[in-house]
């Protein structure tokens, strides 16, 4: 069987916002700390505690690939990433445009666009994340580990339904 | 580079604005964030300074080690002449905010003068413009922060704000930033409110490079698995600082109906699972939020479930808000504190000095001292959750005589309220203490006696004291750096050795406010977390300055002493009951009456206090009257002070 590859999978409710995946992204991609480096970005809505951390999704078709003028991007199988050819990009920042995600990214100081390469197969974001919100997990398994939660909320408001059928009856 | 952040000295009356590097040498000596703050104040305003006058200046930082690549660099740094103790004023906080104005180009401001009309601060990638601030004028904290975002059209802009306290000039109005990351004690929010500054803005996207990144990366890496296994993390990971209520509680050391009692009774609803199941309820599972790069991750979240204000979300709530709300004015309800703790966050305002004031007030009506001519009717029992959300508004707007007294803070009040009211209000150098009762615990009482901030928990406690912890652990502990051969002991209720603990945190906690970095990553509440031994690797990797671990030591000597020249310029005096190092009378004179078996009974022995400050005192290396020796000053390297070399 072809392995599926590993993606990056995202669990919001679990992020506290700390933003710490955007500094170890931001240092060790350049060596710098800076929120605009970073190829992983919390967005907030502070007024409700909302978090969510975005991310370059890899996509099967990816519209970045699809749009680019040179050919700059490519999928990469062995990495399961979609990755920018730097020799080749023109910075002419389409893929920044049609990526449906935000995911691609614009460096103001360095002048070239930037995404997720998944630290080439260790992702740092995931290995510094305490609470679990970023996971490193096979592509396959992510439908899986959701359709367990949607079971598990399934049972108990089932169970909970019971309960209050049984208390009117 | 952290070291090419600049110092900008902002002048609100003529709208000047200076920017100056800050020169390795004063990085030497000060490392940055309050130590530099302290030096600073002492340097940059006069003796006998009015507060609220323009010429005090309003100082705001980040540490050295702020947005690098070192665990939990979130904190803000504000310090001023204090207008609620005419002594030090000096604030620390969380959130978001010193990495963005790091990141904006910036590690301090002084901000002198006064704007004619309401204005904010926009900085902005070295760039700082003067804005007007008519339309944000009279909003609360968290729409002061969404309205300036929208005006100048970027989510990711983070401010530091005042409330309508602040602009009321409540003396103990706070700082904010986020939903309730405070800058709560000593009434800095006043003293940007009579400087008509509103907020201060920050968003930037300039480069911090690491010195040494891939070892700062990994450094980190242990740094936080080293902080985040700590057991008193991963609680407070899970229920915030309230959990620490179910032990001081317990035991007896909660200061409750103001200073009568130490031990709230009927409180289950106020406990931290119940707070808990609260948060879960209206949030969800998982409701703990955390600050800048932090994996302790203690902020609660929640959404009041009933009342008034029924649905409004908010954060928190902490330790000290079950206090304010709960143990000090004797109200056992969830709702009464989740509701206390919005206000005071919306109002910005401490939620110490309201709840410690109101219940102040409230032992006074009871004792007859206040009567309902004072409280415009109000009936100001124990008790009357409705009466003290009532007074929390009184007192942010300067509602009625008792709210627009009460405002001006706890001396001042006392003398417009006569009689023998001073007696019975719970302060060290004019302001209040939180609701923790040290009358069984002398080390905690010579904290609060001596913290440069007046009545505070933060400058110098040793929280691992009630730990009970083996002589030789503790040994261990307090010989970093130096080493310590004096008595030790595990016993919270001992005197001895306390003033060398006290002595030693109040170093440490200096240290991580020179770092930036928060006080749940040293050794505070965890006996297990870094500190002296692992900072001198931090600041190496991450921006190539290298110190000893006995080099650091000296730097939060000289930052704390700076703090104490300031103080004894202003009129520290050892034994002054509004300005000194010493406590209220109660704490000598009336015995705890509640809590476990070796704490009733207890109060602080006055000749042993003395003993202890005697030798707090000399392992400072103060006189008997508190005051520098020469030799000192000049061990520190003050001799010359103020020296104005920025």
């Amino acid at each position: 069987m072809e392995q599926s590859g590993k993606v990056l999978m995202i669990n919001y409710e679990k992020c506290t916002g700390c933003r710490l995946c955007e500094l170890v992204c931001s240092v060790k991609h350049d060596g710098i700390s800076n929120p605009m480096r970073s190829r992983i970005k919390v967005m907030k809505w502070e007024a409700e505690g909302l978090y969510v951390p975005m991310s370059c999704q890899q996509c099967q078709d990816a519209p970045c690939m699809k749009g680019c003028p040179v050919k700059a991007i490519s999928r990469n199988p062995e990495l399961n990433r979609v990755e920018i050819d730097y020799d080749v990009c023109i910075g002419c920042r389409t893929c920044v445009s049609v990526c449906p995600f935000g995911a691609m990214s614009f460096n103001t100081i360095d002048r070239k666009v930037i995404k997720c390469d998944l630290c080439d197969g260790d992702p740092q974001c995931v290995r510094f994340c305490e609470v679990k919100a970023v996971e490193y997990v096979d592509a396959g398994d992510v439908s899986i580990k959701k359709k367990k939660a949607a079971a598990h909320r399934l049972s108990v408001a089932s169970k909970e339904g019971a309960v209050l059928y049984a208390a009117q009856a | 580079m952290a070291l090419d952040r600049k110092i900008a000295f902002i002048d609100l009356t003529n709208g000047e604005i200076q920017i100056k590097p800050i020169p390795i040498s004063m990085r030497k000596k000060y490392l940055g964030g309050r130590g530099l703050d302290a030096y600073l104040l002492y340097n940059y305003s006069k003796k006998g300074v009015d507060p609220l006058s323009p010429d005090n200046p309003l100082i705001v930082s980040g540490g050295i080690l702020t947005a690098t690549c070192a665990s939990a660099t979130a904190r803000t740094h504000v310090m001023a002449k204090s207008p609620l103790t005419g002594l030090l004023g000096s604030t620390n906080m969380g959130g978001f905010f010193a990495p963005e104005l790091a990141w904006a180009g910036f590690h301090h401001l002084v901000i002198k003068g006064k704007a004619e009309k309401p204005v904010y601060l926009y900085i902005h990638n070295g760039n700082i413009e003067i804005r007007d601030a008519g339309k944000l004028w009279g909003k609360t904290t968290t729409e002061t922060q969404w309205a300036i975002r929208e005006e100048l059209g970027d989510d990711e802009i983070k401010s530091l704000v005042i409330g309508p306290a602040g602009e009321n000039l409540v003396r103990f109005a706070n700082v904010m930033t986020g939903i309730k990351n405070s800058g709560g004690r000593t009434g800095m929010g006043c003293v940007m409110g009579s400087k008509n500054l509103k907020a201060i803005a920050a968003r930037g996207t300039m480069d911090i490079r690491i010195a040494h990144a891939q070892e700062a990366f990994e450094y980190n890496k242990r740094f936080i698995d080293q902080i985040t296994s700590a057991k008193v993390n991963q609680t407070q990971g899970a229920l915030g600082t309230p959990f620490i209520w179910g032990a001081t509680n317990c035991w007896g050391g909660l200061r409750t109906r103001n200073f009568q009692f130490n031990q709230l009774e009927y409180a289950d609803d106020i406990e931290p699972e119940r707070l808990d199941e609260i948060a879960t309820e209206t949030v969800g599972p998982h409701h703990m939020t955390g600050c800048f790069a932090c994996q302790v991750h203690c902020r609660g979240q929640y959404r009041i479930p009933s009342g008034p204000y029924a649905g409004k979300y908010d954060e928190g709530p902490e330790y000290t808000s079950q206090g304010a709300f709960g143990a000090e004015p004797g109200c056992t309800s969830a709702v009464t504190v989740l509701t206390g703790n919005h206000l005071v966050n919306q109002f910005g305002m401490d939620n110490l000095e309201t709840g410690s004031m109101i219940a102040w007030a409230m032992e006074l009506y009871e004792a007859g001292i206040l009567t309902e001519k004072e409280t415009d009717g109000l009936d100001l029992r124990f008790g009357n959750d409705e009466a003290l959300l009532e007074m929390v508004e009184r007192i942010c707007y300067r509602k009625g005589w008792l709210g627009d007294t009460l405002a001006d803070g706890g001396i001042p009040a006392a003398e417009k309220i006569g009689k023998n009211a001073f007696d019975y209000l719970i302060q060290v150098k004019g302001m209040n203490n939180l609701h923790s009762d040290e009358r069984a615990t002398p080390a905690l009482a010579l904290n609060v006696a001596t913290s440069s901030r007046g009545s505070d928990h933060l400058r110098s406690r040793p929280a691992i004291d009630l730990y009970h912890l083996p002589e030789d652990v503790l040994r261990r502990i307090y010989s970093n750096p130096i080493p310590y051969k004096g008595p030790l002991s595990s016993e919270h209720t001992s005197y001895e050795g306390k003033p060398w603990m006290v002595y030693w945190q109040e170093n440490c906690y200096m240290a991580v406010d020179c770092l930036g970095i928060c006080k749940y990553h040293t050794t505070f509440l965890g006996a297990t977390l870094p500190n002296f031994e692992d900072w001198p690797k931090v600041i190496y990797y991450n921006t190539g300055l290298e110190f000893t671990s006995e080099e650091i030591w000296t730097i939060a000597e000289r930052c704390n002493m700076i703090e104490r020249m300031f103080n004894l310029r202003e009129g520290l005096a050892r034994n002054d009951l509004k300005k000194g190092d010493t406590l209220n009378h109660r704490y000598f004179d009336e015995p705890c009456r509640r809590g476990a078996p070796d704490v009733i009974g207890l109060s602080i022995d006055r000749g042993k206090f003395n003993k202890m400050l005697d030798e707090f005192y000399e392992y400072k290396g103060l006189d008997k009257n508190g005051k520098p020796k020469p030799a000192t000053l000049k061990r520190l390297g003050l001799e010359n002070e103020p020296s104005r070399s920025l």
